[in-house]
Order: structure tokens, then C-alpha cells, then sequence
């Protein structure tokens, strides 16, 4: 059979098509659409009324309450971190650059259990700083602050992921005729490059405030699940999942799908507004290890 | 030739010699910045991660090595590593399709299904292992029909698969998507001229150039997959030496005050993602290579 007599040569047999979009679109929705119905489906199979009462429940306001508080902590220091990163990394020329980007992406390689017991390791009550904690009465693994600095962990690299590489693309002319022109460090900070950045910091903003809120492994390990003190949204799902209270349990993971949801209508929105900012980031955030700064040499 | 001017201004190359283009005091901030994210890289991964060597080094290496080589742990790891390999070749192939469909082809609520392919980043682990629990049990909606064919999903290794691939998923349509958009179609277009049959032009033409961001993807999915706790406890069922995974085995050291134990199992996994990212990198570098011989 030829096809270089059809005008439409360059497309597959129309059989192929088919196959590849139902294969594909069946896959999508086997692995994506059908867990995210039936954590719906099983969070109102008894009705409304239970579906509230297990939101309204003590416990459960209070792990809304610790999530959101670790996220209202770790998210506006990651931000600090990543324009720090950021800065430094794409603006000035120093020895050992690529060891830095490297480190920065580290936690995205190491397994949520293993940056759990790293802080275990450090702060309990056998590891380095235990004897030192205890003398002064203070409680950092099984208690918030551990559960806090598990969460800094896991989303240290996503304000500086998505901002290397679009500052590293951007230059820094814009801020050296700043400069020239008599701005202030500050003031061509705010007015020149925050302004060529905002896309870019909202996208990373958005995911790092996904993980924080959902993180599960990392902070299991430290929390220590103490009911209503140390427990954050997923770590009651776990709780009740694992005393059989099913549908309260999917009940608290549909907030959580909810989030999920709004996450990702927000980073289409970003992606859609910040367009042509956003366009030279090869990757998003989330891949580890992809770097960000060789990426661009392709650029 | 490097890179090192675009139109957008200075692009450096990635490994620019110090002391050549020294830019010291042209911009402000570098003390301040610099010193900011060594300090807080230092206080938040750096020095707890070090814990990992410091507690391991407590044991002698003949303790060492019994602990990272119990039959017990071999099994994990076996178990760990198989399934993320598998869950990664499953995605390496639907994902590949996945990207092209959403690249070549258009259909009703294309970008919906665009932007519902990163679920897996922004839904919780827990959050999916409850799901896919309750989907593969034997009254679930799939475990119903699976089970009277005798797959039993859940509560077995199969089921550590299914997590793995997806928290895999997102990664190689993700990685390969940008590179098929990109392709240029006249080079599709002279292939068919030359008389190639659309196969031919895939696997000749387009296939090497996708490869190197496909293999990124797979090894990105793999290495997301060995880590994985949250999505896979559930759906496991944990029996030691049949669905226990290596993280749940550090937890289980942990919850027995084996505090050296589980840091010489995690140091093993360090060890592991180490070599992962080193060969990530490769491969990115590859890429790279490849972007640029074409612009040149």
C-alpha cells in the first residue's frame, strides 16, 4: 500500500488512530479517573449527612487546622529559599554551581520514609540532639515542629526548580539597566525582576503547596499520630482507614481529591495566563533530578 | 561552539569556568542570597541527611552488611525494584502513547484530559492508596471483575505495581510531549517523500529523536517508584518477604528501635537514588546535546 499518493501522508492509517486514542484515553481512565470517582463514590455512599459529620468531627478540624498551619509555614520559607536559589545561582558565576543545583534537587530523589527518619535520627529521643532537647524540655519528632520540618523537606526544591531556569533564561540585562538608571537593590528587585517572574513563582508556589498539604510518608514517620495534636489531613485519612471507618475515612480524602482538583485547575490557569513567561521551562517541578541549568544550553 | 549568547542575553554555559566572566558586583544580593540558601540547604537537608552516614558508621561492616543483606530485605528490595521497573516500562508505553495522542491528534475535552494527566503530583499519596484499595478489593469496581478471572490485585505484588504505575504516570508523557511538539514535520514529510512507510518514519525518523527524553521519563518514573510509600502501603497488604516494600521495612526497623538498622537500609536507597540521578543527568545531558546539534 502507498500512502504518498494520499494528502494525508503524513498521518497514521486511520485504524492506528483509533487503537492509540482509545488505548491511551482508556488508560488515562483507568488509572486517573476511576480512583478519583470511587474516593467520591465512597466518601457519600451513606449519605450527606455522614459525609459532614466526619468533615465537623474534633479530630478531624484539627488536622485541617495542623495542615494548615505546617503549609503556612512551609511554603513562605521555600518561597524565600527558591528567589534566593534563584538568584544566586542565575545572576552571578561562582565555583561549584552545578554541585548547588544539585543539592537543591536532592530532595526530590530521597524516599518520604528515609527524610522522615533523617529527622528522627536528629531530634528524637536517641538520636544527636535528643539528650540536648530533653534537658530544655523541648519536643521536635513526634510533636508539630517535627512534622513542620519533614514537610521544609520534601518541598525545598519546587519555588527554585521553576525559577532557575526561567531566570536563567531571562538574563539579567532588565535589572542591570536598572542599575544603570539609579534603582535601588530593592527596587529593581520589586519593579523589575519580581514583575518577569510572577508566573513562574505562583506555578511553583501552587505545587509546593499541593505536597505540603498532602505530603504522607515523610511526615508519618515523625508525627507519631497523636489524634488531634500531631496529625495532619492525610495522616487522619490513614487513621481511620485503618480502623475500618471507611467511609469517614474516604470523606477526609475527598477534601484532599478536592485540593488535588482546584491544584490543577490553578497551574492550567497559571500555564494559560503566564504563557510566554512560563514558555522556556522544559520540566515541570516535580521531576527530580532533571537539571534544570544543562537543559537550557539546548534553549 | 557553547551557547553562551542568545538573543534573550547572557546565557552561560553550564559549567562555565570560574574566573572567566566573573560578574561579581555587577548585580547586588549575592552575599545575601548565596549565603541564605547555603544556610538553609545546610540546616534543613544537608546535615540531617548526614545523620544517614554517622548512624550507619555506628555498626561495624560485617553488622552493616547483615542488615542490608537479610533475606528479609533482599526480598524488599527485589520486590521494590521489580515493580518499579515493571510500573515504568507500563508507563513507558502508554505514556508514549498518551503524549502522542495529546500532541497529534485533537478530540472532545483534549484539554481537560491535558491537565488531569498530573493528577498523580497534585493528588496525595494516601489519597490514591486508599483509592486504588478500594477500586482492586474483591467487591471494588475492578477487583469484581478481575477476581472470578483469578487476578487478584490488591493485597499483592500486583497491586504494588498498579500504585507504582500510577505515581509513574505523568513522568515520560510529561518529558516527551515538549520534545514531539517540537519535532519538525518536514522531516516526517521527506521520509514519506523518500518513500518510507509511516512506520518506517516512526521508528527511523521520529523514535531517535524522542529517545532521550523517553528514557528520561523512565527513569524518572523508576526513580519516583523505588521511593514511593504512601500510594503503595495500602494496596500491599505488607506480608514480609511477599509485598513488604524497602520504606515500609524502614519504618517497621524504626518502630523496633533499630534506629542503626534503618539508617543503613536508607542509606542503601541514598546510595541507589544517588546513582539514579547521576544517570538522569546523563541522559539530560544527552538530550541536550542533541537540541543543540539540531539548532546549530
Amino acid at each position: 500500500m502507498s500512502n504518498s499518493i494520499r494528502p494525508v501522508h503524513l498521518d497514521e492509517p486511520a485504524w492506528v488512530r483509533r487503537l492509540l486514542l482509545v488505548v491511551s484515553l482508556g488508560f488515562l481512565a483507568l488509572f486517573l479517573l476511576l480512583p478519583l470517582a470511587v474516593v467520591f463514590s465512597e466518601a457519600l455512599k451513606k449519605g450527606w449527612e455522614l459525609y459532614a459529620q466526619a468533615l465537623v468531627e474534633p479530630d478531624a478540624l484539627a488536622a485541617i487546622r495542623l495542615t494548615l498551619l505546617v503549609a503556612a509555614i512551609a511554603v513562605p520559607l521555600n518561597l524565600a529559599l527558591g528567589v534566593a536559589a534563584a538568584w544566586a545561582i542565575t545572576k552571578f558565576q561562582f565555583r561549584g554551581k552545578q554541585a548547588l543545583v544539585t543539592l537543591i534537587d536532592l530532595p526530590f530523589s530521597v524516599s518520604p520514609v528515609v527524610a522522615g527518619l533523617i529527622y528522627v535520627l536528629l531530634f528524637g529521643s536517641h538520636g544527636w540532639l535528643g539528650p540536648l532537647l530533653k534537658a530544655y524540655d523541648l519536643k521536635v519528632v513526634y510533636a508539630v515542629p517535627g512534622v513542620v520540618l519533614a514537610t521544609l523537606f520534601v518541598t525545598f526544591p519546587f519555588v527554585a526548580r521553576e525559577l532557575i531556569p526561567l531566570m536563567q533564561a531571562q538574563g539579567s540585562e532588565e535589572e542591570q539597566a536598572a542599575l544603570t538608571l539609579g534603582a535601588s537593590g530593592w527596587q529593581m528587585f520589586r519593579r523589575v525582576t519580581l514583575p518577569n517572574i510572577k508566573w513562574g513563582l505562583l506555578y511553583g508556589v501552587i505545587l509546593c503547596n499541593a505536597r505540603a498539604m498532602g505530603e504522607f510518608g515523610a511526615v508519618s514517620v515523625v508525627s507519631g499520630h497523636v489524634r488531634g495534636l500531631t496529625n495532619t489531613i492525610p495522616l487522619h485519612v490513614e487513621i481511620l482507614y485503618n480502623e475500618y471507618a471507611y467511609q469517614a475515612s474516604f470523606a477526609v480524602a475527598s477534601v484532599l481529591a478536592l485540593l488535588a482538583l482546584v491544584t490543577l485547575v490553578l497551574k492550567s490557569v497559571v500555564e494559560w495566563r503566564g504563557g510566554r513567561q512560563l514558555k522556556d521551562q522544559a520540566l515541570p517541578s516535580e521531576f527530580p533530578g532533571a537539571a534544570p541549568l544543562q537543559l537550557k544550553v539546548a534553549g | 561552539m557553547k551557547a553562551s549568547i542568545s538573543t534573550l542575553g547572557i546565557l552561560h554555559p553550564p559549567l562555565a569556568r570560574p574566573g572567566r566572566a566573573r560578574r561579581f558586583g555587577v548585580l547586588p544580593g549575592f552575599g545575601l542570597s548565596m549565603g541564605f540558601t547555603v544556610f538553609y540547604l545546610s540546616l534543613i537537608v544537608l546535615i540531617p541527611l548526614s545523620t544517614l552516614f554517622f548512624k550507619s558508621a555506628t555498626l561495624d561492616w560485617e553488622t552493616f552488611w547483615t542488615a542490608v543483606t537479610a533475606p528479609r530485605v533482599l526480598a524488599s528490595y527485589r520486590l521494590t525494584f521489580g515493580a518499579a521497573l515493571l510500573a515504568a516500562l507500563v508507563n513507558l508505553v502508554a505514556g508514549l502513547a498518551v503524549a502522542w495522542t495529546l500532541v497529534r491528534y485533537e478530540f472532545p475535552g483534549k484539554k481537560i484530559v491535558d491537565a488531569l494527566v498530573d493528577l498523580p503530583f497534585a493528588l496525595p499519596t494516601a489519597v490514591a492508596g486508599i483509592a486504588l484499595t478500594a477500586l482492586y478489593a474483591s467487591n471494588g469496581w475492578m477487583g469484581r471483575w478481575l477476581e472470578p478471572l483469578g487476578i487478584k490485585v490488591a493485597y499483592t505484588p500486583l497491586g504494588v505495581v498498579v500504585a507504582l504505575i500510577f505515581i509513574g504516570l505523568p513522568f515520560v508523557v510529561r518529558t516527551v510531549q515538549p520534545v514531539l511538539e517540537d519535532a519538525e514535520r518536514e522531516l516526517e514529510e521527506a521520509a514519506a517523500s523518500l518513500g518510507a512507510s509511516r512506520l518506517q518514519t516512526f521508528l527511523k525518523v521520529l523514535l531517535p529523536t524522542i529517545l532521550p527524553a523517553l528514557l528520561t521519563g523512565f527513569a524518572l518514573a523508576f526513580a519516583r517508584a523505588v521511593g514511593e510509600y504512601g500510594s503503595v502501603v495500602f494496596i500491599a497488604g505488607n506480608m514480609p518477604m511477599v509485598s513488604e516494600i524497602t520504606p515500609l521495612l524502614i519504618i517497621t526497623k524504626l518502630e523496633q528501635y533499630d534506629y542503626a538498622g534503618a539508617a543503613s537500609i536508607a542509606l542503601v536507597m541514598l546510595l541507589l537514588s544517588f546513582v539514579l540521578l547521576l544517570f538522569i543527568n546523563l541522559l539530560q545531558w544527552w538530550q541536550a546535546r542533541r537540541g543543540l546539534g539540531k539548532n546549530l
